[in-house]
């Protein structure tokens, strides 16, 4: 048993090992396009991560995952834009006191907007976690828009539908990637210890949970706040990243793109999660193809603006009717298991 | 019969659902490790007897005491924690957990490690995690389903998800057990074991166990007290010997012309 977890370990840090190679020879090889497709798997993989925790473990349809971001995102790029960018920036109003003065350093900022997230979670849930099923869906994604509306109006703060434009890009292949491992190890641990289990029991039978001693309401909170906490994380990473942000942004599109993400790589599995944020954000961009001119022999068909999104729609009716578990269901991918597989070959 | 202390008392427990009266003036008084019975025709509130014991219901009046305690009331996870577990008519395990994760979600609720100690890989987490996983263990042995503690939940057979439910209520460490219909969908053999198993956690676990069920070879066999109900009402009351002879039971289960020809 200790021999296995020794194995395991030791097998997971040559695996970080490798990643890191690969992160420092994509620095110095890969073209900058690639680079922010690498940067956006790796927030897309911390946003569905968080959103696995809340809908897939905890069977919490949570709608409300852009306006996490976009607090996680306003947070961390207050803090690190310098007062005068900020004074350059808010054009209409100044900026407000003490968001004029304030900076920190990045990973403070980051961390910062995912307290910040977490603190709305928090907020937000203790009305909102009552509710069950669709209801919870359609409570948080107006949470979502409120938060917008708010961005959109609270010109002091948020610089109003202008939004903030050069965010200094500390965000960087290390950044993102450092965090995506950060929230993988967080979430592996949870879903993997006896907390997990509670959670998932929630999912499963609630009824039968509260039977068994659980108290549903406080795992669900707790749930639903780290979750918050990592996608506010993610929204900051993106701010960063991105270097403008404004209202716009955060629409309901972009839960529904992390939403994507979870489902299609299987509801209640980490794997398909991190797979999943693979395949879609490099299909976001390879499918762009699909907007631009066709010619296919003497017809020639106008690009359509937005037509991937389409593709999008349509595929993910395929997966709801013909594979609704997604790539990988609720199955793990572990060491015991490829070891095992090896050992069934070597019997055969 | 020696008395000994009263572990669960009802009084006067009354639930109303708009104008239908599920239960009326429920009054029950349970010793100390006693296996008794709760039985009645279908509809007669039996389950919904269970549910305001429970918490899962708030009785429209009445109260229930557990130890002195009034517990009338309390949401279900505190009546759990105060020590009385129960298991489901129609069976509700976590289906997409393992077996083992079952009874371990079960033993959850005496664990004193939370989630941050899980991130910060404390040694007390993983020394609790361990005994958490080792007593599940050894709650399955005892029901008999350790070599199954991999399996989904879902795939057990019948009387194996009955057992597996017994077994995560007893990860919660209870000092009195509701069984809900045990014996439902067993054959005449599965019957014969789960008396037993039932009279073995009882000595075992130290507890007092209220059931309900249908099948009057079980409540005849292991219930030292039975209490019948109908339309809400208890009708009768005493040992088993009592009720087989009364009219009333007789009557309720079998109409008024099967007392006539008696």
């Amino acid at each position: 048993m200790d021999a296995k977890r020794k194995r395991n370990y030791t097998l997971n840090a040559v695996l970080v090992g490798v990643l890191g190679l690969f992160l420092f020879w994509a620095n110095g090889h890969l073209d900058g396009y690639k680079i922010q497709i690498m940067n956006l798997i790796a927030v897309n993989i911390i946003l569905a991560l968080s959103l696995n925790l809340i809908y897939g473990f905890t069977g919490l349809f949570s709608l409300g995952h852009a306006g996490f971001m976009a607090i996680g995102a306003y947070t961390c790029s207050l803090l690190i834009m310098t007062p005068v960018q900020k004074e350059m920036l808010f054009i209409l109003d100044p900026c407000m006191w003490p968001f004029s003065v304030m900076q920190a350093p990045f990973v403070v900022a980051v961390i910062a907007g995912g307290l910040m997230a977490a603190l709305f979670g928090v907020i937000i849930g203790l009305p909102v976690l009552r509710l069950g099923g669709d209801y919870l869906g359609i409570a948080t994604l107006g949470f979502a828009e409120i938060i917008r509306v708010f961005a959109n109006n609270l010109q002091p703060v948020t610089n109003g539908a202008l939004g903030f434009k050069g965010i200094p890009d500390f965000s960087n292949l290390w950044w993102n990637y450092g965090w995506c491992l950060v929230t993988l190890f967080v979430i592996v641990r949870l879903v993997n210890s006896n907390f997990g289990n509670v959670l998932k029991s929630i999912r499963d039978d609630e009824v039968a949970a509260r039977a068994m001693g659980v108290n549903t309401f406080k795992y669900k909170l707790t749930s639903f706040t780290i979750g918050s906490f990592f996608a506010g994380v993610g929204g900051a990473l993106l701010a960063s990243l991105l270097t403008t942000i404004d209202p716009k942004m955060f629409l309901f599109i972009l839960t529904f793109n992390v939403l994507m993400i979870v489902v299609a790589g299987g509801l209640g599995s980490i794997t398909g999660t991190v797979l999943g944020g693979i395949v879609i954000t490099v299909l976001l961009e390879w499918l762009r193809f699909v907007e631009n001119p066709l010619t296919l022999g003497n017809f020639e068909i106008p690009g359509v603006p937005g037509m991937r999104m389409v593709v999008f729609s349509l595929s993910l009716l395929f997966i709801i009717l013909y594979k609704r578990e997604g790539i990988m269901g609720m199955r793990e991918f572990s060491w015991d298991w490829l070891f095992g597989l090896f050992r069934k070959r070597g019997e055969a | 019969m020696s008395e000994r202390a009263v572990v669960l008392e009802t009084r006067d427990l009354t639930m109303r659902f708009g104008g239908l009266t599920a239960a009326h003036k429920f009054s029950i008084q349970i010793q100390e490790g006693r296996i008794v019975g709760l039985i009645g025709p279908n509809g007669a509130g039996k389950t919904t007897c269970f549910n305001m014991i429970t918490g899962f219901y708030k009785p429209t009046e009445g109260s229930v005491l557990f130890n002195g305690q009034d517990i009338t009331g309390w949401s279900p996870y505190k009546v759990c924690s105060a020590g009385i577990a129960r298991t489901f008519q129609n069976i509700r395990l976590f289906r997409n957990e393992t077996v083992l994760q079952n009874v371990m979600i079960g033993a959850h609720l005496r664990q004193k490690t939370t989630w941050w100690h899980a991130l910060f890989s404390l040694p007390s987490f993983w020394k609790e995690e361990r005994e958490v996983r080792e007593k599940a263990m050894g709650l399955l042995e005892e029901v008999g389903l350790e070599k199954l503690a991999c399996e989904k939940a879902s795939s057990l057979p019948y009387g194996a998800q009955r057992r597996l439910e017994i077994a995560r209520a007893l990860a919660t460490e209870p000092s009195f057990l509701l069984l809900d219909e045990p014996a439902a969908g067993m054959n005449p053999h599965e019957t014969q074991d789960l008396m037993r198993f039932v009279k073995d956690i009882r000595d075992k676990f130290k507890l007092t166990i209220l059931l309900i069920e249908h099948d009057m070879k079980v409540v005849m066999g292991i219930c030292e007290h039975i209490w019948v109900l109908d339309y809400g009402v208890t009708i009768c009351e005493g040992a088993p010997e009592v009720i087989q002879a009364d009219p009333k039971v007789i009557e309720a289960y079998l109409g008024e012309e099967a007392v006539k020809d008696a």
